[in-house]
């Protein structure tokens, strides 16, 4: 996905506060009280800001997922008694923190060798078409936004997409046509498959939810 | 073929809880104070004994890595790290130690720490593996209410605490020192060395940074002894078990723990159900992650899967992720598509590997239509010699490597895609 990251435009809100202080209490407890130790938390801290606009996004008209605003990062630097640039410098370099508002289903297909030899083409062409969008577009009823990532971490499982948190592994075009069918009616999908045992079968390998792992 | 005693990693299916009350059943955290009590000379020289080398990719003695850090505590704190950031494209073994065996990774991470004189460890684990940052945070929660970490951990009057630090999309920080700086709340961009982090890592204080399948592996080489450990593998320099992750085109991708070793077609066939369509469908593997070089069917038929084995064939054992790619493969293609990793992953610090990994891909998608001249082929070579050595860190090796593996072994099959584009193509109208 671009990075491009537009401190002035329309969509930035003016201002940004953390809404769980015991979570920024909780993030601030794991490094060392010192200056030097307390910017630690800038990547946790953004991440928590991520996950704030998801949730209030979800109510927004359009809805969307989550993303780092200006005035959060600001927010950040103010409290780590950092100039701003040493957050957006950091917001810039990872490809997780998105700098403006993203679909709420953010799904994200792995196209490296181990995924696209097991068929990553197919998956990205099918979600291509159910989503009706294109690569590092976002649908206009904010809903869905497909971007290409490189290697999960989950080869073994290729081919595999994630979309927010979540893993879906072992997919085919059907698996991948079910689990946006179920995004699109706002439900929880199912497919999702956990660690496989040699000799098994991806059909014979346990199914677990998202996440129970 | 490993015996099913030797393994340490009895749960990685997660057929089992991840749970401290199942792993506590599975051998973990059973007398953890008698192992402390070997002090940590003792528990140094039993890791040299194994013979352990780093599971990251470098290959490092562990032993070896863990005596660096200074003797004495001075005025600053020593820090264990743990890298947790497995992202190297065919890589995802600690991925199933963290969900399913967290409680091996903290009873190791206590040892480790305890045998370098540190108070405090981070777990660096990348950003995606959301579900697995919250598994290790839950062991944590557990270990912590039983008091096998935090104050006087396991009663061995040592304090130890442990903190899960996620990643959030960045390959580079797989790279220990790129690692460092990101934990330190900075953009993961490798550091010059020296200084080493035994002398000044995290917060400039001495660090040792290790990978999670190497610090999981400390609890069963201390309770069963460096000799048990060093008894398994080829010979004394590759030593143990390891674990294997095999994937594309195989029957049954999986990971899998094996002896050190294994030759390379037994390890595909005993675990993986074989390459698909037989064992004559192969065209080539990719023996250890993405930046090792590939190697051809025939080489592949006789190595066996060790540190040292694979690097006289000119690859290496890396992180011991398998990628099968059979006859149907585009190889060119395959390759490529690692070019392109290496520019997106590239962190922009070096001139060679910020604008080589972009050279190369620029080339590789020509190779892969054959619109190219064959000099090209020598011109690509070239500029992956001319980042090979030349960058901070290994990322420019490593974007390198892979495309030395493609020209080897088939270089026959770059020069006659170029030639059928050449009578194909259509020409500009004289
Ligand atoms: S290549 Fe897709 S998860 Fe590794």
């Amino acid at each position: 996905m671009k990075k491009i990251f537009e401190p002035d435009a329309a969509y930035q809100p003016d201002t940004f506060a953390f809404k769980d202080p015991k979570k920024v209490k909780d993030i601030l407890g794991r490094y060392p009280q010192t200056h030097q130790g307390r910017r630690s938390a800038v990547m946790p801290l953004l991440d928590l800001a991520q996950r704030q606009t998801a949730k209030e996004g979800l109510k927004a008209d359009p809805p969307h997922g989550g993303w780092i605003p200006r005035a959060a990062m600001d927010e950040i630097a103010r409290m780590l008694d950092l100039p701003p640039v040493k957050v957006y410098e950091v917001a810039t370099f990872y490809s997780m923190f998105q700098l403006a508002p993203v679909g709420v289903h953010l799904i994200q297909v792995c196209t490296t060798t181990p995924c696209w030899l097991r068929g990553s083409d197919r998956i990205l062409e099918t979600c291509r078409e159910k989503a009706g969008i294109d690569l590092d577009e976002t649908r206009p009823d904010g809903k869905f936004t497909l971007v290409e990532v490189e290697c999960l971490g989950a080869c073994v499982n290729a081919p595999i997409v994630q979309i927010n948190d979540d893993y879906y592994e072992d997919l085919t075009p059907e698996l991948m046509e079910d689990i946006l069918d179920a995004l699109e009616k706002d439900k929880k999908p199912k497919t999702a498959k956990t660690a496989k045992i040699p000799g098994k079968t991806p059909e014979s390998s346990p199914r677990r939810k998202p996440g129970s792992s | 073929m490993l015996k099913k005693e030797d393994r340490m990693f009895p749960n990685l299916y997660g057929t089992e809880s991840p749970g401290l009350a199942a792993a506590k059943a599975r051998g973990s955290w059973v007398d953890t104070k008698t192992l402390l009590e070997k002090g940590r000379d003792g528990i140094i020289a039993e890791m040299k004994a194994s013979g352990l080398r780093g599971r990251g990719g470098a290959g490092f003695p562990t032993g070896m890595k863990w005596s660096f850090m200074p003797k004495e505590i001075g005025d600053k704190p020593h820090f264990l790290v743990i890298n947790a950031d497995e992202s190297e494209p065919g890589t995802c073994k600690d991925r199933d130690i963290l969900r399913h065996e967290p409680h091996k990774l903290l009873e190791g991470a206590l040892l480790a720490a305890f045998a370098m004189g540190a108070h405090t460890a981070y777990i660096y684990i990348r950003g995606e593996f959301y579900h697995e940052a919250q598994a290790v945070n839950k062991a944590i929660d557990e270990a912590r209410d039983a008091g096998l970490i935090g104050k006087n951990a396991c009663g061995s009057g040592w304090d130890f605490d442990i903190y899960v630090h996620r990643g959030a999309g960045a390959y580079i920080c797989g790279e220990e020192t790129a690692l460092l700086n990101s934990l330190e709340g900075k953009k993961g961009q490798p550091r010059n060395k020296p200084p080493f982090p035994a002398m000044a890592g995290l917060y400039a204080c001495p660090t040792t940074v290790n990978n999670v399948e190497t610090i999981a592996s400390a609890p069963d080489i201390l309770r069963r002894g460096g000799a048990w450990f060093a008894g398994l593998g080829r010979d004394e320099k590759n030593t143990g078990t390891k674990l294997f992750c095999l994937s594309g085109h195989v029957n049954t991708p999986c990971n899998v723990e094996e002896e050190m070793g294994i030759p390379l077609k037994e390890l595909i066939e005993k675990h993986a159900g074989g390459v698909r369509g037989g064992w004559d469908n192969l065209k080539a593997i990719i023996p250890g992650g993405s930046s090792t070089p590939l190697l051809p069917k025939d080489i592949c038929g006789a190595v066996r899967m060790d540190y040292d084995s694979l690097r006289e064939v000119q690859s290496g054992l890396g992180t011991a992720a398998v990628i099968v790619m059979d006859q149907s493969t585009d190889i060119i293609y395959a390759i490529a598509r690692l070019s392109y990793f290496y520019m997106h992953e590239s962190c922009g610090q070096c001139t060679p590997c910020r604008e080589g990994t972009g050279w190369i891909w620029r080339i590789m998608q020509r190779m892969v239509k054959g619109n190219a001249t064959v000099s090209e082929i020598d011109m690509l070579l070239d500029v992956t010699k001319q980042i090979e050595g030349h960058t901070i860190c290994a990322h420019g090796d490593a974007s390198a490597w892979p495309i030395q593996g493609l020209i080897r072994h088939f270089r026959d099959e770059m020069e006659d895609r170029i030639r059928t584009y050449r009578k194909t193509a259509p020409r500009i109208a004289a």
